[in-house]
């Protein structure tokens, strides 16, 4: 049994946002205007020190956001991947405040912003919903998973920054690139 | 190991940044911009596009390769068609160029089977108010408008726009249209793209292209980028680059007047000043010369004149350098102690080196560079010269430009003989298709025509003072944003002086909307390059074949078939098409590619028959992501895309050559070594190689370029077969349509172009030696008297001013430097990316940056609207973005904006249904005056302005 996770390696990653537009192009169906389950986030934009990472649910094993969730809406799968059921998510936003990542996102339509369902990266494997259903599609976006593929965002980033997969896996792709730079330059120096 | 989350661990977070970072910025940017309210607008009566979600999960999937149609780099993909909608997009992990990688907007190119903001059916507006009309209509209205121009002006007064999205066949089918049409005003965005780089590298060692390829900049131990910024630009460059980076510990090295994004990745950043590249170079030379780190073998080997060379370099010592560019001494050192130890390097450059006044000399630097380096024809090394759109490099090989046919063979008579002969023509019926008088001594034909740059100067300009009949009175531009183009407000008036205004798009773009025109502008919607077939070359020279993804949307038609209707139209379509078979009313593009084939013997471009083209891109999986070439499989020993020179006939099976150059190899193999282009001596010198030349060589020195009476004195000439010496007979290399010349040259080892040495001045050019000039809008007026521009002089068919604005001084009430570039998420002009949805999201708002000292001392605040204007008086409303990335005194705008001029909204005037996602004000409404005395490259990269709080 695989355990998911998300890697981004951060001498690599260009802030060129292939993985958000990515996203966009695979989760389409379910994503409106202003709702990015990925970003790129930079520090030091400008100067000496610039470095970017790419950043969404991590789909973490003691997901904050899982303990927080007032309706219960999240669970887990076998793989380790945290999904939400929009039928039950009350749009609280009690998750945004639980998340290290910032990784909930809310609709923005609406005048005063009203908060609508929570949506999120879902590492590319749908829902509760049956698999591949219009409904599946519709709220939640794509299911690479059942079809034995990995995230979208990952599999296009154009310098393989991000890397995404069973967590064995991407450490060890990662550990190779880190034994040939050395560990001065293995992540944020 | 497994990651896990560690109990106390503080997640990611850094110091907040001084400034603020681009995507923050762009967060706080009104989102109402016309995102929410524009996505669920569809134009009334349209013709419906079935969508993705419309078709049933389990429908049958058919997958068509195709190639991204963003920058050069040419990333493959896999693209899922269901019901003839393109419902998925899934990584080609197996492409050897990018191995599944692709920034924003390759990741978001399936959008382009949606299309919504496209222009639906063709289109002419009248009084105002924008007229559906009938492909039928179009074609006859256009048509007649052009013979009666004809007829009153002359052939000349009709402009041939077009685009570096054509494929191949379509560049060098428009390009064919131009010449039948009897004129050379065609060019495209290459002039103001690498057109400097063409001539200034073409005439330093023969051919002006990237030298290697991107995969092998994986084999650099340093690589020195100028003018070039591939994390935003060429995002998947960056793979190979980090490689080199991670795997070799190769140096990088960024100067850039920005702290780009690429140079965040470096081991040394130089801010020099716009405009200063030259002296930068030189610095660094001369620290390569004091310190005897140049090649001493290599250049007296295969560089010519290097010695004048070490004069020039003498006038920049260190303390010069640094009052001239702004890099401290340390650092120049440094650049050059890191490229002379850690060989071989390569030179990366794009438009921050060519887009200047100075634009071809700027190129000629970077060569010499190398050149004394020793890096030129080896692995890892090179100058890798990043070619903006997805076929520019194939639209410049076609020769989609004002002063060349295509492969480059000029517009002299023998050139045209060549290609008439080509296209099994009579040279009498060609020539009288042209204006046969000469104006202001100039023959039409054989004289280039009015640049891509400066059409706007040939419908502007006194009649008296263009060498040709009359002004420019209609012009198509097909596939070409002319807001990417400077002084948009002469522009503007230039098409509102015209007869006529065609565009052929998928979009309408500036052409059709930044006009104050009632009448006359006419719309025809072109379909996208994944809606058609054919090839297209990349940066590195390979070339791919494009399959058709879907069918053409709504009432789109292909680029050829309208060139082709154009043609029946004008009663040239049996000339036009003479070799090319039609199949239900359309051309049959292949012959095209063979046509292709059948002429272009002087960059090699004849062995890439359309089936080779196709067997490799439905194999390349079989390409190493290394090496490039084929480990096995059935296009085995071969390297990817057939890199040109691909010698020969199809049949001669060559493999390509990925490094230009490269002695190491047999000709037949893909070796080489610099061409011999220009003579074989100067002033008594004889500028052949001295006693080098390519493996295998059976002249072990120098060569000319090969003839037949060559052959002849070589004893070779029984080589030939009959048949070849019956077309061979008086002809040379790249004239010989048997191949025979080239065939005997390589059996022998020997490199059809003959074997010379690199030059290092190139005495038909203004400057001999790369010299430092001021921009013409320099903030150092100090340094105008010793470093002046040219004086005016008339370049081709237009008067071109130089002196007479220097001698003004700009910089006092226009004190910043203004300089320009790109953005990851858009591309070119813009007009295509901004209609898309998911890019358009990321970038909502045209912006200006300005360091936080000009913006403190203007009072500015981040985020805050401010008036730009530029030293020719252009006012443009933009955003403030306050960022240590520039400099003090430096400011920085990306050209992909249009739609808003002088604040206000052209929305009103798009057709219902297409205005983009995101409009702004386009950066070269303030930019200015200033073009390169060889090519007349735009000068983008070095102008002034001021700010101030809107």
């Amino acid at each position: 049994m695989a355990t998911m996770k998300f890697l981004c390696d951060t001498k690599r990653c260009i802030e060129c946002n292939g993985c958000v537009t990515a996203c966009k192009n695979e989760n389409d169906s379910a994503l409106e205007w202003g709702i990015q389950r990925r970003r790129v986030v930079t520090i030091n934009d400008g100067q000496r020190g610039e470095a970017s990472i790419s950043v969404a649910c991590m789909h973490c094993s003691d997901a904050p956001c899982m303990a927080v969730c007032p309706a219960n809406c999240f669970y887990r799968t076998d793989d380790g991947i945290v999904l939400h059921n929009k039928d039950t998510c009350i749009g609280c936003g009690y998750c945004l405040y639980a998340c290290p990542f910032g990784a909930p996102q809310f609709p923005k339509k609406g005048a005063f912003g009203s908060r609508g369902k929570m949506d999120k990266c879902t590492f590319c494997a749908g829902g509760p919903e049956e698999n591949h259903s219009d409904a599946e599609r519709q709220k939640y976006g794509s299911n690479r998973i059942a079809e034995g593929k990995l995230p979208m965002c990952a599999e296009l980033c154009a310098t393989k920054a991000l890397l995404a997969g069973d967590a064995e896996i991407v450490s060890s792709i990662f550990r190779e690139r880190v034994a040939y730079r050395g560990a001065k330059d293995a992540a944020w120096n | 190991m497994k990651l896990t989350r560690k109990s106390n661990a503080a997640p990611v977070a850094g110091k907040p940044a001084l400034g603020i970072s681009r995507r923050q910025f762009m967060k706080h940017a009104g989102i109402a911009t016309g995102g929410i309210a524009a996505a669920s607008l569809m134009g009334t009566g349209m013709m419906r596009r079935v969508e993705a979600k419309e078709v049933p999960h389990d429908a049958p999937i058919e997958v068509k390769r195709t190639i991204c149609s963003a920058c050069a780099v040419g990333c493959g993909l896999y693209a899922e068609v269901q019901n003839g909608v393109w419902t998925g997009q899934e990584p080609a992990f197996d492409h050897p160029f990018n191995a599944g990688g692709h920034c924003a907007k390759g990741a978001a190119l399936r959008e382009h089977g949606h299309g919504e903001k496209r222009l639906k059916y063709p289109m002419k507006l009248v009084d105002g108010k924008w007229k559906k009309l009938s492909w039928e209509d179009a074609i006859n209205e256009v048509g007649d408008q052009m013979l009666s121009i004809r007829k009153e002006s002359g052939p000349d007064s009709v402009y041939f726009m077009g685009s570096a999205k054509f494929s191949n066949e379509g560049c060098y089918m428009y390009r064919k249209l131009a010449a039948m049409w009897g004129t050379n005003n065609v060019d495209h965005s290459a002039r103001i793209c690498h057109s400097t780089t063409v001539a200034g590298v073409a005439n330093t060692w023969g051919y002006g292209a990237q030298t290697n390829s991107f995969n092998d900049i994986q084999n650099a131990n340093a690589i020195f980028l100028i003018g070039a910024n591939p994390a935003e630009a060429h995002p998947v460059a960056m793979q190979h680059i980090l490689i080199a980076k991670e795997r070799k510990h190769a140096k990088i090295i960024v100067v850039d007047p920005r702290f780009s994004r690429t140079a965040a990745h470096s081991d040394l950043h130089c801010a020099i000043r716009p405009g200063t590249d030259i002296p930068f170079i030189y610095g660094m030379l001369w620290h390569i010369f004091e310190n005897g780190w140049e090649d001493k073998t290599f250049i007296k080997q295969r560089v010519f004149e290097m010695e004048s060379i070490r004069a020039e370099v003498k006038k920049f010592p260190p303390k010069e350098v640094e009052n001239i560019t702004g890099v401290s001494e340390v650092d120049v050192y440094q650049a050059a102690k890191l490229m002379a130890d850690n060989r071989p390097g390569t030179v990366i450059w794009c438009m921050g080196g060519t887009q200047h006044h100075v634009g071809n000399a700027n190129t000629r630097a970077y060569c010499i560079l190398q050149l004394a380096l020793g890096n030129m024809g080896v692995s890892g090394g090179g100058t890798n010269i990043f070619r903006g759109h997805d076929n520019v490099q194939g639209a410049t090989d076609l020769g989609l430009l004002f002063d060349n046919l295509p492969g480059y063979y000029g517009l002299t008579t023998g050139a045209w003989a060549h290609w008439t002969h080509v296209w099994d023509l009579d040279m009498a019926w060609v020539k009288n298709r042209f204006d046969q008088t000469p104006y202001l001594g100039k023959d039409p034909m054989t004289t280039p025509g009015i640049p891509c740059s400066r059409w706007h100067d040939g419908v502007l300009e006194e009649k008296s003072k263009l060498a040709q009949k009359d002004n420019i009175r209609m012009a198509f531009f097909w596939g070409q944003s002319v807001n990417t183009e400077t002084r948009q407000r002469d522009v503007r008036d230039a098409l509102d002086k015209m007869d006529t205004v065609v565009v052929v798009d998928p979009f309408p773009t500036m052409a059709g909307v930044m006009h104050r025109r009632k009448n006359g502008v006419y719309l025809l919607p072109a379909a996208t390059q994944f809606e058609t077939e054919g090839s297209v070359s990349n940066s590195g020279r390979s070339i791919q074949w494009r399959e058709k993804v879907i069918e053409p949307l709504f009432e789109s038609k292909t680029d050829l078939e309208i060139m082709y209707r154009l043609a029946q139209k004008l009663g040239i379509d049996e000339q036009y098409t003479k070799r090319i078979a039609k199949e239900n009313g359309l051309l049959v593009i292949e012959d095209i590619t063979r046509e292709i084939n059948r002429g272009m013997w002087t960059i090699g471009m004849t062995g890439q028959s359309p089936e080779r083209i196709k067997l490799h891109t439905q194999n390349w999986g079989t390409f190493s992501n290394k090496t490039l070439e084929a480990a096995g499989g059935p296009a085995k020993g071969e390297t990817y895309g057939l890199p040109w020179p691909c010698w020969g006939t199809p049949e001669a099976k060559h493999p390509g050559t990925q490094i230009l150059y490269n002695q190491s190899k047999h000709v037949k193999d893909g070796g080489g070594n610099f061409r011999a282009r220009y003579g074989v001596e100067y002033n008594g010198q004889s500028i052949l190689a001295d006693g080098t030349y390519s493996k295998g060589a059976e002249i072990q020195d120098g060569y000319p370029e090969f003839t037949a009476d060559m052959l002849k004195q070589l004893g070779w000439w029984n080589d030939l077969t009959a048949e070849e010496k019956a077309e061979a007979e008086g002809k040379n290399w790249k004239t010989d349509l048997s191949g025979g010349i080239v065939r005997v040259a390589i059996k022998h080892g020997c490199i059809p172009f003959g074997n010379a040495k690199a030059r290092c001045i190139v005495w038909t050019f203004p400057d001999q030696v790369p010299i430092h000039r001021e921009p013409l809008y320099t903030p150092r007026r100090d340094l105008v008297t010793k470093y002046p521009t040219y004086a005016d002089m008339q370049v081709h068919r237009l008067p071109t001013l130089y002196k007479s604005i220097q001698d003004q001084d700009f910089s006092g009430k226009y004190p910043l430097a203004l300089t320009s570039g790109r953005l990851v998420e858009y591309e070119g002009g813009g007009e295509e990316s901004r209609s898309n949805p998911w890019l358009a999201e990321l970038q909502q708002e045209m912006f200006v940056e300005m360091n936080p000292a000009d913006a403190a001392d203007r009072g500015i605040r981040n985020g805050e609207n401010v008036w730009l204007e530029g030293a020719e008086g252009g006012r443009i409303k933009v955003q403030a973005l306050v960022t240590p990335r520039v400099k003090p005194g430096v400011t920085f705008m990306p050209y992909h904006f249009a739609g808003v001029m002088h604040g206000e909204s052209l929305a009103p005037n798009y057709p219902e249904g297409t205005v983009p996602y995101v409009i702004g004000e386009s950066c070269n409404t303030a930019m200015t005056y200033g073009y390169d005395p060889v090519t007349q490259m735009q000068e983008t990269k070095a102008s002034l302005c001021q700010i101030v709080k809107a």
